[in-house]
């Protein structure tokens, strides 16, 4: 055993890449129930990329047979629709886990110095797996896949100048039809997928570099016994391997549970009108994107034309998106976590909570006059969490942050 | 062998010319992969037009067909519905079609019915917001749609813009000009060819 283990580590550092990031990866040893969501993600990332090779062996990226082959997928193939009903599901849990994970970011100050780069990382996995869900959205080729696939594509359609023929372009048609389906195929099963693990890579290597926050804010690091191991520090292995795998089972019960008893959960996970073939005809008479994607909407049609053109609340939804990149640097405290965090720091994000999650109910719901009125005092308020952050986040009495990290 | 001096200059220069040459090869590699993504010949060639014909259309009643992959509106219009139209311009963003909307509309068709004959519309039916449908909603004083101020005309389902039944945008939508009016012309009296402009023009 020890002659093989000696043979492959001449050759490749299996034992080296073992020690160093699970059975001598010290991580602080007071996690709690948020610092589950890391290994979820993985988890659900695994089981998209599993269901999803197996859904494409079945699947006809093509306008005419798309549809059907869903249905197909659904009927005849064997178990077909248990692989289909983990994939749609698994795509709202997937964001389900990382909006917690996020939320976990913001509650401990886990975007501070020194883990900038694994927050920049993480957005633009975020954003490349909006990118992912959206276009897998597309493929059923129902009412809502056609008609958002129409919205969201018409959005570059308004930028100024280029816009038209940039549409032209992503569509590779004059309107949304069979080469705009192919082509998110395409991207859906081979482009997205790729630059997604490989962005977790780096994201992993980013954390296991500087080393893991922890709800106290506390760096361990600057604790360390005579060995160098830090003080308040315990192997990732065997201790959190073993922890995670509670949160898996806990996880896969109530994801189980969504997949056999409510796999569209009224419409949440696959909208009702997405049992219907798309009709270029003919919008459905509501349409809403997947709630995981509503507060950004929100924006979009919470900002009004201006000039003659949409083109503002196309920006406007980008940098609700994109402002979340600039956090490290807007947030001016001292202290990392909430536990210790100022009075001002902590209504600010309670706001911002209420406002990211009122935005995207309102997301979902048509255009009343009250909501236009309420979703544009939201994104105010979305905005003005970022905007004021750099002052609200200097004033106030904070508390004293412990030496070591606390029970 | 002499002493070994490096010029670090001349290696500087040929790092950098070597890279700006390797990226303009990049750059030409990328043409036929950005490209491939233009609509292809195929494509190109299926924008044909369309002929309708409206002997049994009654007023009021809508009929949609296919024109370059986008929905095509033809509906005709009453009397009543016509002065109807006439008496909104304060309501509209752009009444007349003479701001943004300009060119949303070939030059031979008529300022306020957006049309050729003033009962027969013939209208792209694609939001000029987001690319919706809007849908048809011809009741006058539907409740829901502002009541008794609502002359009839077209309500989008995505982001709630409004427009009345010559496609003019209602202000204060999100929705930025008038929907757009494709060329078409006549072949007879009952006969519409969607796709090329009259004769005449």
């Amino acid at each position: 055993m020890d002659n093989n283990k000696n043979w492959i580590d001449q050759r490749f550092p299996l034992t080296k890449v073992w020690n160093e990031h699970l059975a001598e990866y010290y991580t602080p040893r007071n996690f709690n129930f948020w610092y589950f969501f890391g290994s979820l993600a993985m988890l659900v990332l695994v089981m998209q990329i599993v269901t999803g090779i197996f859904l494409t062996m079945h699947f006809k990226p093509d306008a005419v047979n798309a549809f059907a082959s869903v249905e197909y997928i659904m009927r005849d193939v064997d178990w077909g629709w248990l692989i289909r009903y983990l994939h749609s599901t698994g795509a709202s849990a997937f964001f389900i886990v990382i909006y917690l994970h996020m939320y976990r970011g913001l509650l401990y100050g886990s975007y501070k110095s020194p883990r900038e780069l694994i927050w920049i990382l993480g957005m633009i996995l975020y954003i490349a797996l909006m990118a992912e869900a959206f276009m897998g959205y597309v493929l059923p080729w129902g009412q809502m896949s056609y008609w958002g696939a129409q919205v969201i594509i018409s959005l570059f359609g308004s930028v100024p100048f280029i816009g038209p023929d940039l549409l032209v372009w992503i569509l590779g048609d004059y309107a949304v039809g069979d080469p705009a389906l192919n082509r998110f195929f395409s991207l859906h099963v081979i482009a997205l997928p790729l630059i997604l693990v490989v962005l977790v890579f780096l994201h992993i290597v980013a954390l296991h570099t500087v080393g893991s926050n922890n709800p106290d804010g506390v760096e361990i690091k600057k604790n360390k016994d005579k060995n160098g191991i830090p003080k308040d520090g315990i192997p990732f292995h065997p201790y959190y391997s073993v922890k995670d795998i509670v949160g898996v089972v806990v996880f896969l019960m109530l994801f189980s549970a969504v997949v056999f008893f409510a796999p569209a959960l009224n419409g949440y996970f696959l909208e009702h009108a997405n049992f219907i073939e798309a009709n270029p005809l003919k919008t459905p008479d509501h349409i809403a994107p997947l709630w995981y994607l509503t507060p950004f909407y929100s924006v979009l049609r919470a900002i009004p034309p201006m000039f003659g053109s949409q083109f503002p609340g196309v920006v406007g939804m980008f940098a609700a998106l994109l402002i979340l990149l600039a956090l490290p640097w807007l947030d001016r405290s001292k202290v990392k976590s909430i536990r210790y965090r100022s009075y001002p720091y902590k209504i600010a994000l309670g706001v911002f909570v209420v406002s990211f999650i009122t935005l995207g109910w309102l997301g979902m719901e048509p255009v009343t006059p009250v909501n236009a009125i309420l979703a544009r005092v939201f994104t105010i308020l979305y905005f003005g969490f970022f905007i004021l952050m750099p002052w609200f986040t200097s004033i106030g009495k904070t508390k004293q942050v412990p030496e070591r990290v606390t029970e | 062998m002499s002493e070994q001096v490096i010029d670090l200059k001349k290696r500087r220069f040929l790092t950098n010319a070597t890279s700006v040459v390797g990226a303009v090869g990049v750059g030409f590699v990328l043409v036929p992969f950005l490209s491939s993504w233009m609509p292809s010949a195929r494509a190109k060639a299926a924008g044909a037009p369309v002929d309708v014909d409206i002997a049994k259309l009654d007023p009021g009643q809508l009929v949609r067909v296919l024109w370059r992959k986008k929905p095509v509106w033809i509906f005709r219009r009453d009397a009543q519905t016509l002065a109807n139209l006439e008496t909104l311009d304060s309501d509209l963003s752009d009444p007349h079609s003479t701001g943004n909307s300009k060119s949303n509309q070939p030059t031979y068709i008529t300022e306020n019915y957006r049309s050729i004959k003033a009962e027969v519309a013939v209208i792209v039916g694609v939001c000029t917001h987001l690319g919706c449908s809007p849908t048809y909603r011809p009741e006058l004083g539907a409740a829901d749609l502002g009541g008794d101020s609502w002359k009839g005309g077209f309500y989008c389902p995505c982001h709630g813009s409004k427009f009345d039944l010559a496609g003019r945008v209602y202000a204060g939508a999100p929705a930025p000009t008038n929907l757009v009016v494709p060329p078409y012309h006549f072949v007879s009296n009952s006969l519409i060819r969607i796709g090329i402009d009259p004769q005449s023009s």
